[in-house]
């Protein structure tokens, strides 16, 4: 169907400057966070009402529209990559917390709403929403259920499926669905569970409810600094076998730690090879009974230096330099390219020391800045994409990276999705009957293969071209 | 031992001939949505551990292992599957559970079984055996069937085998009781589960509110001097009676409701006989009440109703569902289950 006549259709219902068409105004969305990925959308929809996404979405469901929905924006998989000929459906105008109701621990929210913008509304009431992605400030908490989206606090308090309990969908027909409940339990199988991580694929995420909860009373950071990376890596596992969840456990490698301490002065030891960052939270005796055994645990593995924060101002530093460590690498790098592959914790130091053996093949350099309590692993891939073919270099070490993450029994994706980038690895993980058992549950739930088009799910004809390269 | 191409070889029987399959796993679950039809396929001889990394906190098990047994294995690491399915005289299986997606009174700190599910190994409608999900804490990679799972009663497929998360057992428990009215206990619930206080279950029963932490003996000991009410070192076994339904409360219940709505619903019917859990988020009802009032009043209420004893024979027993919702359920089991042979009517009548 011609674009300016769906616009023209669009507007009937929707603020005439909500419905964009030139392509200069949509430029903006041509890309998400996987910016080496980019394409101009048909059309950008921006709906303020779940009406106007359901009429928007009967209108692309009756004419064959293809439809990308877009939260913020910050994905890393291209998961917003908008279809050239499609409706790129951005949900940012969706941005009211609709209810708190602190005494149940629970928040009904618009898509749109960022994910910081709910801990900041619910912090008056001593309570907060626990995933934390990275991107917090920035990222929808609808592209966070969309996604599965992990962060720094998960290791304790659980990733996005484990902290929603209730969604409202509209369906690719423009249909409304609600999947779980506000009382922890529904009957019959998790629809919402297939709905979280599903990238835009199954439907559309209109509401959410996620589960509040109380602020910890203490919080301490401990920060360690080690000659090897692998000393670190067996130290993480030593930790959690000892019986310790920490609130959050996170590495970085020289790189990183050299990168974040110019950029911010967190004070890290920039001679290590690398450095934990292990927050404990919980009761005052929780926390102490806790930091004394971790301390404990990284002494045994020959620590360089042991720094316990000794007020918030010094957490907030410790943190800071992790939390700047994205942009800080930026730096130091015209790009980079952000892998995202998960393995047993075991196999840290393993994967870590063959990672490093490979930037050497390659000849890219690579900053390790990443969730080692999950096992999560973020090797930024530094390069020019100016360089000719540096690029390509840059993804097939990528993808050797997450074979290996397969390899040693993990996964080629963690928490940023498979989107456009990892399809092929995704036949890695697969086989072909598991591949098309996938994609048999995106026919029934978008026959026409409206939402998302070509992503998440390799489509078996792309199987077959796969597997014979 | 049950093999894999047994099952396999029954399933591919049962598309051919499109015979109805029953799904069985320890039988402890019958209590549970309609009655089964079908031929058995028997899963509990289809059992062991398969891979258990306690340094991972990570177990996989074959779908017949019994949580007893499961949990015997994950004691002697002292560890433990946390949200406390219910074990049913040991006969309960770990994929049964799952199936059902049961939980005890920890459910609103620790989740249900599917909160722990990392990845599953089903049979599918087709007779495939396929594998979803894995073995670590984070998995976005295709559709997460694993979790979808939980809950459908084995409609959706057999599950063979199931990869959980475990946590470190707690050093000890605690339990402080005090005598309150369901109205009042529900306010104070929700009060003090505002607290960061190591909370792991909060129960009104027969004129009582049981609140329960876990932790370290330093840090529970410290967190129940903050709470009112008589400090229960010994609870008698409550709590693991209270999971495994065997407090006379379930005994004497001819007509069980029970109801999941949100934490702070108001208490309605004050007359009829309650047993309230999940610091109010589940409300257990032992008869009384015409059912379709008490139905549409959990509804407005944004709550859901399921008839645990007592339907009607043939009735359906959980939550009626809208026209979308059936639709879409019914696209996915045509997905996941084409010739309709896994477990027909167990769910729900048109399912
Ligand atoms: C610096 C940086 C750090 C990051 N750190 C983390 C981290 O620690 N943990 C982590 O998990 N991720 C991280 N990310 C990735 C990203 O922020 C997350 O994936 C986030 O959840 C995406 O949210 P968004 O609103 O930007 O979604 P978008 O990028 O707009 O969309 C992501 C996907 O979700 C779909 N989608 C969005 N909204 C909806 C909706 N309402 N309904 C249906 N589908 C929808 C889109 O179609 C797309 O497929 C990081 C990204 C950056 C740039």
């Amino acid at each position: 169907m011609e674009t300016a006549v769906l616009a023209a259709m669009f507007r009937e219902f929707i603020d005439a400057r909500c419905v964009v068409f030139a392509d200069e105004s949509k430029r903006p969305f041509e890309c998400d966070g996987l910016s080496v990925y980019k394409q101009l959308p048909g059309l950008v929809v921006m709906p303020s009402t779940t009406e106007q996404v359901r009429k928007v979405m009967r209108l692309c469901c009756r004419h064959k529209v293809p439809v990308v929905v877009r939260g913020a924006g910050t994905g890393l998989s291209g998961g917003a990559l908008p279809h050239p000929d499609g409706v790129l459906l951005s949900l940012a105008r969706l941005s009211k917390i609709v209810e708190i109701d602190p005494d149940a621990g629970l928040a009904r929210v618009q898509p749109g709403v960022s994910n910081l913008a709910i801990s900041e509304a619910c912090a008056p009431y001593g309570l907060f929403y626990a995933p934390d992605p990275s991107s917090q400030i920035a990222c929808s908490i609808g592209g966070n259920v969309a996604e599965n989206a992990g962060g720094v606090h998960c290791l304790k308090y659980g990733l996005t499926v484990h902290n929603v309990v209730q969604l409202t969908i509209v369906t690719v027909e423009g249909e409304i669905i609600t999947v779980g409940c506000d009382g922890l339990a529904s009957a019959g199988p998790d629809l919402m569970a297939l709905m979280i991580g599903s990238e835009g694929m199954l439907g559309v995420v209109t509401e959410v409810t996620v589960k509040l909860l109380p602020q910890p009373s203490h919080c301490q950071v401990i920060l360690a600094s080690f000659d090897e990376l692998e000393s670190a890596g067996d130290a993480v596992s030593a930790v959690i076998a000892q019986g310790i969840i920490p609130a959050g456990f996170e590495m970085m490698d020289s790189y990183a730690i050299r990168a974040a301490e110019d950029y911010v002065g967190a004070g890290y030891d920039t001679d290590a090879a690398a450095l934990l960052l292990c927050e404990l939270d919980g009761t005052e005796e929780e926390v102490r009974h806790c930091a004394e055994q971790v301390t404990a645990v990284f002494q045994r593995y020959c620590a360089r230096s042991i720094r316990v924060s000794q007020n918030e101002a010094e957490r907030l530093l410790f943190w800071k330099g992790r939390k700047s460590a994205f942009p800080a690498v930026g730096r130091i790098s015209p790009d980079y390219y952000c892998m995202d592959g998960t393995i047993p914790r075991r196999m840290l130091s393993r994967v870590l020391s063959e990672i490093s053996r490979l930037s050497g093949e390659y000849g890219l350099r690579v900053a390790n800045v990443f969730h080692a309590g999950d096992g999560n692993l973020h090797p930024l891939i530094l390069f020019d994409e100016s360089q000719p073919g540096e690029l390509q270099k840059a993804e097939e070490f990528g993808a050797e990276i997450l074979r290996i993450c397969v390899n040693a029994g993990g996964c080629i994706t963690g928490e940023h999705g498979v989107g456009v980038e990892k399809l092929a690895q995704m036949l890695d993980q697969f086989s072909n009957e598991e591949l098309a058992q996938l994609n048999a549950i995106k026919d029934a739930l978008d026959p026409d293969a409206l939402l998302n088009p070509g992503k998440g799910v390799p489509t078996l004809k792309r199987c077959q071209e796969y597997r014979s390269t | 031992m049950t093999a894999i191409a047994d099952l396999l070889d029954q399933v591919r029987n049962a598309v051919a001939a499109q015979r109805p399959l029953c799904i069985k796993g320890g039988n402890s679950k019958q209590y549970l949505g309609r009655e089964q039809q079908g031929e058995p396929v028997d899963v509990s001889g289809y059992s062991g551990v398969v891979d258990y990394q306690p340094s991972e906190l990570v177990i996989t098990v074959r779908a017949g292992t019994t949580l007893s047994d499961m949990q015997q294995v994950l004691a002697q690491e002292n560890q433990v599957l946390a949200g406390e399915p219910p074990e049913f005289d040991g006969k309960a299986t770990v994929g049964g559970t799952l199936a059902c997606n049961l939980s005890g009174p920890s459910r609103p700190w620790h989740g249900s079984i599917r909160d722990q599910v990392l990845g599953v190994r089903i049979i599918n409608g087709k007779a495939e055996h396929l594998r979803f999900g894995g073995q670590v804490m984070k998995n976005v990679a295709g559709y997460d069937v694993s979790r979808l799972q939980a809950g459908a009663m084995g409609t959706l497929g057999i599950l063979t085998e199931v990869t959980l998360k475990v946590i470190p057992k707690p050093e000890s428990t605690v339990s402080v009781r005090r005598t309150i009215g369901a109205n009042d206990s529900l306010r104070v619930m929700n009060e003090i589960c505002r607290r960061p206080l190591p909370v792991t279950g909060a129960c009104w029963y027969a004129g009582d509110m049981y609140i329960r932490l876990s932790g370290p003996v330093s840090v529970i000991g410290a967190a129940a001097e903050q709470l009112e009410g008589r400090v229960l070192p010994d609870d008698d076994g409550f709590w693991s009676r209270l999971r495994e339904m065997e407090l006379p409360f379930f005994a004497d219940a001819k007509d069980l409701r029970c109801i999941s709505l949100r934490s702070t619903r108001d208490h309605f019917s004050e007359d009829a006989d309650w047993l309230i859990d999940w610091r109010g988020a589940r409300r257990w009802l032992a008869a009384g009440g015409n059912r379709d009032s008490l139905d549409k009043h959990v509804r407005d209420a944004g709550g859901e109703l399921s008839q645990v004893r007592g339907a009607e024979h043939g009735a359906d027993v959980f939550p009626q569902r809208s026209a979308v919702y059936r639709q879409m359920l019914l696209r996915l089991k045509q997905a996941l289950d084409p010739d309709g042979v896994f477990n027909p009517g167990r769910l729900y009548s048109w399912l």
